[in-house]
């Protein structure tokens, strides 16, 4: 606990159990505040939710055996995202292991694949150096889950404790200067390409790089486009933003990054939903790649140019040097020009559905009503892609989703974990129904420990992501997907204790969100939606982004 | 491309598992591992081939490097480095004169023998891929009853560290 401490843990979520609670008797005596789960998958969620939000590691605990593997997806999920995570197991006594033990489960070996880094210390003593060099591993570099597995009975012992001031790790050098060299010529090639594009990703998020992206995007006059995990990396209403690329990117995006003939790609993967098809992506364009993670340049697409470092401090360097080359762009150019046609004409012509709850209708509206500085977590499926699509991200870096490993019920508890982060900002959890009910009983959470966090549930009464796959590629052969309107949402919200409220119109929709923003419990806002509206435009699987599908 | 890659890592549990599930995850392929101790206890060498194209190689270089119970990884350059395996070949003997036929290969080829038996002699043979290969092709017509190979283990050449 002191070793928590020292880190500046000050929360903890989890769940108790026999093989844990010797910590969870020093957490007795601590000052970190304990969050109780009902289900440890929801722990692991929210202590990302804080890791993301507040940029420093979530620590969730959970007990061995089923604790631990509840877990499992939860840390996936942050590894996907590279999120900073420590989640600390407890472990049957070291003389038990191997032994098939009551609620033994090997988590150490299940999760090496999936974990920036494992401990399991075999001494009371190792403790403080292994809780430093977690913290140190899961928050520098690209950051991701570190997993500390404590045997039950290395908890118990008494040892001497040093607690380290600082921790080296031969193999692990999570800091990089950036190149000069390489920006400099990543600057003459954007500056001698005729239609240039700024591909934001996700790292520009996780380094806090907004304000140096936008000043490199201005005094360039380069239009912004972003991953989905970069959403929001950019301000979508700056003059500059197309907006989020991919199977389901905004049409101008998607067709102004096709068209580009050289792309910076900042903190981006190049994953298979934002490109489409690697080879076709790569055809015609000169890839300039920084990335704090040397292994991801090259990985999926060859690159030109690779600035390997910290995003803000490489493009701090690009807008220095800009700055003494005294080098800017005028905003009149053909290209520009080209970039604000394609987006006007998709914003006029882009059909939208004609239902009165059609997804873009009921997300402006959100936006409409919700403050600039909120936090936003979504869900998984149709709802988060309508996100994508509808719901503008002004203010840089509040917009948060399980964009890698795609897991349904991370927003609801990850909403919660943003809300301890950062109590003073509204958080609001844009859901679907499928997914909510995969973690809706972290409602208890949200009400008994006074984090109060909004649920926009656009409920389809159905699997809705699967049944737009069924009624496209499967010939409308419809299974496994019809969710019955079953629970009652307004009912089990105010069974937890929590506000319910039905929302069947724009108007009401409105007012619900102001009730939501005023109340001190979390809120639940049931919107009946269409259910056959589909996701559109959409770049079907294993597909270039030029065959982008438009809605008819 | 058949490489060799050299990797110095932590001595400690879980160190292998780690280095051969990230081949099994990203499918990578291993064609020979071996592992020992170094001349500093804290490390062992792991020394890889591995048979793959220039762009995966390097992605496999990198996601070594990635590993943070990993030291130092090393694309080693087969002419600048020694690199030999050691192979255990049981051989089938069908009438006496196969015995001093055997004995001789072996010895042409700077093998030892062992365990001379009526029905079987065992070659130990430390060299090249290339030479073992050779040696195994010639014996072939005998019969080989069982093989055993350690994988190949290699060094750069000159003072190195």
């Amino acid at each position: 606990m002191v070793a928590l401490e020292k880190e500046g843990a000050n929360i903890v979520f989890g769940l108790p159990g026999g093989a844990n609670l010797p910590i969870y008797d020093e957490l007795y005596k601590s000052n970190i505040r304990h969050i109780l789960v009902r289900h440890e998958q929801s722990a692991s969620h929210m202590a990302d939710g804080f890791g993301r939000v507040s940029r420093r590691p979530g620590v969730c605990f959970a007990t061995s055996g089923p604790g631990a593997t509840n877990i499992v997806t939860g840390i996936a999920t942050a590894q996907a995202d590279s999120a900073p995570m420590v989640a600390i197991t407890g472990q049957v006594p070291t003389k038990m292991i191997g032994k098939d033990a009551f609620q033994e489960s090997d988590i150490i070996g299940i999760t090496t694949p999936i974990v920036k880094y494992a401990f399991q210390p075999m001494n009371a003593s190792e403790i403080p150096e292994v809780v430093k060099k977690a913290f140190y591993i899961s928050a520098t570099g690209r950051p991701g889950p570190v997993l500390i597995d404590i045997p039950k009975d290395v908890q118990q012992n008494e040892a001497d404790m040093v607690f380290p001031s600082e921790v080296k790790i031969r193999g692990y050098h999570p800091w990089v200067d950036p190149d000069l060299g390489k920006i400099e010529r990543a600057i003459e090639m954007l500056l001698s390409s005729e239609r240039p594009v700024i591909l934001a990703g996700g790292g520009v998020i996780i380094s806090g790089a907004f304000a140096e992206l936008q000043s490199l995007a201005e005094m360039l006059m380069i239009p912004v486009v972003t991953t989905f995990k970069g959403k929001g990396a950019f301000p979508e209403n700056h003059p500059l933003s197309l907006g989020p690329i991919g199977m389901h990117g905004h049409a101008e995006a998607n067709k102004i990054m096709v068209e580009a003939d050289c792309v910076l790609a900042c903190g981006s993967r190049f994953s298979d939903r934002s490109v489409g098809t690697f080879e076709e992506f790569e055809r015609n364009l000169k890839i300039i790649h920084m990335d704090v993670d040397p292994a991801e340049i090259g990985k999926n697409q060859t690159t030109h140019i690779a600035v390997v470092g910290d995003i803000k401090a490489s493009l701090r360097i690009m807008v220095k040097m800009l700055i003494q080359k005294a080098v800017k762009r005028e905003g009149d150019n053909l290209w520009l020009k080209r970039v604000n046609e394609t987006r006007d004409y998709f914003r006029e012509n882009l059909k939208l559905h004609p239902h009165p709850l059609g997804a873009a209708k009921v997300l402006r509206k959100l936006r409409e009503v919700l403050p600039a500085q909120s936090i936003v977590t979504t869900e998984v499926g149709q709802h988060q892609m309508w996100a994508s699509l509808f719901f503008d991200v002004i203010h840089p870096g509040t917009f948060f989703s399980s964009t890698g490993l795609g897991t349904m019920g991370w927003g609801f508890p990850a909403a919660i974990g943003a809300k301890a982060a950062k109590p003073d900002v509204p958080v609001v959890d844009i859901a679907g129904e499928g997914s909510f009910n995969m973690t809706e009983n972290s409602l208890a959470v949200s009400v008994l420990d006074d984090l109060p966090v909004i649920v926009f549930l656009l409920n389809n009464f159905s699997l809705g992501m699967v049944a737009q796959w069924q009624r496209t590629f499967y010939d409308r052969r419809m299974i496994g997907i019809d969710l019955k309107n079953c629970p009652d949402y307004v009912k089990l919200a105010e069974s937890y204790g929590a506000q319910g409220i039905r929302a069947e119109n724009l108007d009401e929709i409105g007012k619900a969100v102001q009730m939501a923003l005023k109340s001190n419990v979390a809120t639940v806002i049931d919107i009946p939606i269409d259910p056959q509206e589909d996701v559109l435009p959409f770049v079907a699987p294993g597909t270039p982004l030029k065959d982008m599908i438009l809605p008819s | 491309m058949w490489s060799i890659i050299s990797v110095l890592v932590e001595n400690k549990p879980g160190v292998l598992f780690k280095v051969t599930n990230l081949f099994r995850s990203r499918n990578y392929n291993i064609d020979s591992i071996s592992v020992g101790v170094t001349e500093n206890p804290e490390f062992s060498r792991m020394t890889i081939t591995t048979s793959a194209d220039e762009r995966q190689l390097n992605q496999i270089i990198k996601q070594l490097e990635k590993m943070i119970d990993t030291v130092e990884v090393k694309l080693l350059d087969e002419k600048k480095s020694i690199y030999r395996e050691l192979v255990l070949m049981k051989i089938k003997i069908s009438k006496p004169s196969d015995i001093m036929e055997i004995t001789d290969l072996a010895n042409a080829f700077k093998c030892n023998v062992h365990d001379v038996r009526k029905s079987s002699i065992v070659v130990e043979i430390t060299a090249t891929p290339d030479r073992i290969n050779a040696f195994e092709e010639l014996v072939r017509e005998y019969g080989i009853l069982e093989i055993t190979r350690t994988g190949i283990c290699a060094l750069e050449r000159g003072v190195g560290n």
